[in-house]
């Protein structure tokens, strides 16, 4: 197409442009204040939609708080040292979560350790290394997919091919490269967003100085993305520590009155127990279950508090 | 040895490096393709085992989902509606609520209220779903008695409105990006026009940022399909071909729970739904997920 052209379309494209924009002034002309007041009515609207989002927030987080210790309404406060310290009861009176703190924090850690470096990795290959070319498309557009993928579907992929086929059975192992799989699209996206956002110039004045692309990477790029990269996988663990779904479909239980032996053993963690105790019809066993969220959403602020302030110490400008 | 020899064996070795590094972050960004080949492959192979024993028409006709009784029964239809109607209340919650929320926040807002509001929604998407699934089971559905008072103990509505709230900050995060994300010259053309705040955000903004809008809808029903605690706690385990929201129903994530809970040696019939199931889920949310890529690549308007 030659300049003219292209001239004479874009002029035809600004040209229905206002034409559109003049039609739904015109058909919008009439009683001025009532124009007017039809935004305010938005502006209520959007904050009644706020109020009401962040309200049913925190109706569940006093909701909850109060079940589990009766702070508010009175009753018996579940939330003692025996709750921490007890394993799982038929009685609900004797019953605990350490099996399942103690769980989470194995998963957990060993979720840390095989999606982190995998993650940062292919984040590196795809930003520092990658032509752009058919195959870096495939893993871009595969990456954005699986973030999307619903999580029981990795328990589903984890029953089979590391329960059954590697045969590493119902074990703490096979809980955390399921939850590894999941949080690597999200820890991979993070840490591009990170990486990018280094300016060329830092890298050009490392090869200036005769430094190979992996030094530039390491000692030049790294430690200036780290903090994005940081604050990117503690929100990718935590989204690990509140997963439930793929972790019954790979077989974790719901009663182990045990702390694991070692990491083929069997498991359970927190959001398990807290599902396994909803789930009985006791109202003790309610108000376990609330203990156990109040532990667990405690464990979650934290870890927020933690990204939020690496966002703040990392933060930088150039 | 000469020095230009040492200097060739070091930058052998420097290459020889600098190139094993690179094949090995090569192989971590295969991984995310390995994945992917895993969960269609392993879905697959036992979903075609599960066909070679139940027909597909069965499958796909039948009206009945009773896998674990004596009389057995395989039509996904009750599992499929179940899903469809907790994903619908969800979304006549989160949509209205999200939308109106993100065109709020992009052009009636102040900043420091945007800066504020936004983060905090978003909390909303980070409490883990077990946690929603409590609330609608001990707080909702009581509650909801109140004015309903033949609603079961579990029932889609209750599940189906907490996930709904739990939506809301998918709809209005990804909304009020690309509203935020049309420029400014469009709205002062429309100003200039005397148009009013209103009219610039509906007839202006909204418009422009259409595909962007329909692709945070569109994943918020594929979160919803694939949705697994909230269901499971609080929407019931019993499969039946109903579009009554206070009745205790059976979705496709949550009979997927419900076997995983039980034990199912491999091999078994049972054990080969879970995958059918799986595939139909898998199917469906992926089909959605592409579904909104192409809406924002396809109409998505290009501002320079």
């Amino acid at each position: 197409m030659s300049t003219q052209e292209r001239l004479r379309d874009d002029a035809k494209e600004a040209a229905e442009l206002i034409t559109s924009i003049a039609d739904t002034v015109d058909r919008g002309s009439g009683n001025l204040k009532w124009r007017h007041f039809k935004g305010t009515i938005l502006s209520v609207l959007g904050w009644a939609s706020i109020i009401f989002g962040l309200g049913v927030l925190a109706i569940l987080i006093i909701d909850v708080i109060n079940r589990a210790t009766g702070i508010f309404t009175g009753g018996q406060n579940w939330l003692t040292w025996d709750f921490f310290n007890n394993f799982d009861s038929r009685f609900a009176q004797r019953a605990g979560a350490k099996a399942a703190i103690v769980g989470t924090l194995y998963t957990i850690s060993l979720t840390i350790l095989f999606a982190f470096p995998l993650g940062v990795a292919a984040a590196i290959y795809l930003e520092e290394y990658a032509n752009d070319n058919w195959f870096t498309r495939l893993v871009e557009i595969n990456i954005s997919n699986l973030a999307a993928v619903p999580s029981i579907i990795y328990g589903l992929l984890g029953l089979q091919v590391f329960a059954r086929w590697l045969m590493l059975g119902r074990s703490i192992i096979t809980g955390a490269l399921t939850l590894a799989l999941l949080v690597v699209p999200i820890i991979i996206v993070a840490s591009r967003e990170s990486i990018r956002a280094v300016p060329l110039s830092l890298r050009q004045a490392s090869y200036a100085l005769g430094a190979t692309r992996w030094q530039t990477t390491w000692y030049v790029v790294l430690p200036q993305a780290i903090g994005g990269i940081l604050t990117g996988s503690i929100l990718a663990v935590s989204r690990a520590i509140g997963e439930t779904a793929p972790l019954i479909t790979i077989g974790a239980l719901t009663f182990v009155p045990f702390l694991p032996r070692n990491l083929f053993d069997i498991f359970t963690v927190l959001p398990i127990q807290i599902f396994n105790w909803t789930s009985r019809p006791q109202d003790d066993f309610r108000a376990l279950a609330a203990a156990g969220i109040v532990v667990l959403l405690a464990i979650l602020l934290t870890i927020n508090a933690l990204a939020i302030y690496l966002r703040i110490r990392y933060q930088k400008r150039y | 040895m000469a020095v230009t020899d040492l200097q060739k064996q070091s930058s052998f070795l420097r290459n020889t490096r600098e190139k094993l590094i690179q094949i090995a972050l090569l192989l971590a960004a295969t991984v995310s393709i390995l994945t992917t080949i895993g969960i269609v492959f392993s879905l697959l192979s036992e979903t075609i085992a599960f066909f070679s024993e139940v027909s597909i028409i069965e499958f796909l006709t039948e009206t009945e989902w009773t896998p674990l009784f004596s009389i057995k029964k395989y039509g996904i239809w009750p599992l499929l509606s179940a899903t469809l109607l907790t994903s619908a209340i969800a979304l006549l919650v989160a949509v209205p609520l999200g939308l109106v929320a993100a065109i709020f926040l992009s052009e009636f807002a102040s900043d420091n209220v945007r800066r504020t509001i936004k983060p905090l929604l978003e909390i909303l998407a980070g409490i883990p779903t077990v946690v929603y699934g409590y609330f609608a089971l001990t707080t909702v559905t009581p509650f909801l008695k109140n004015f309903i008072p033949t609603l079961s103990i579990f029932n889609s509505l209750s599940a189906g409105i907490v996930m709904g709230v739990m939506l809301i900050p998918y709809v209005a995060s990804l909304s009020e990006d690309s509203l935020s994300a049309v420029p400014n010259s469009l709205r002062e053309a429309a100003y200039g026009l005397g148009s009013t705040r209103f009219e610039v955000a509906t007839r202006v903004v909204a418009p422009a940022a259409i595909s962007g809008i329909v692709a945070s809808i569109v994943l918020a029903f594929s979160r919803a399909v694939g949705e697994t605690m909230i269901v499971a706690i609080a929407a019931g385990q019993n499969p039946r071909f109903t579009f009554d929201p206070t009745v205790p129903v059976m979705t496709m994530t949550s009979y997927i729970v419900q076997v995983s809970l039980g034990d199912t040696p491999y091999g078994s019939l049972s054990y080969y739904t879970l995958y059918a199931v799986g595939f139909t889920l898998f199917l469906f949310t992926f089909i959605l997920n592409i579904f909104s890529y192409w809406m924002v690549r396809k109409f998505r308007e290009v501002y320079d």
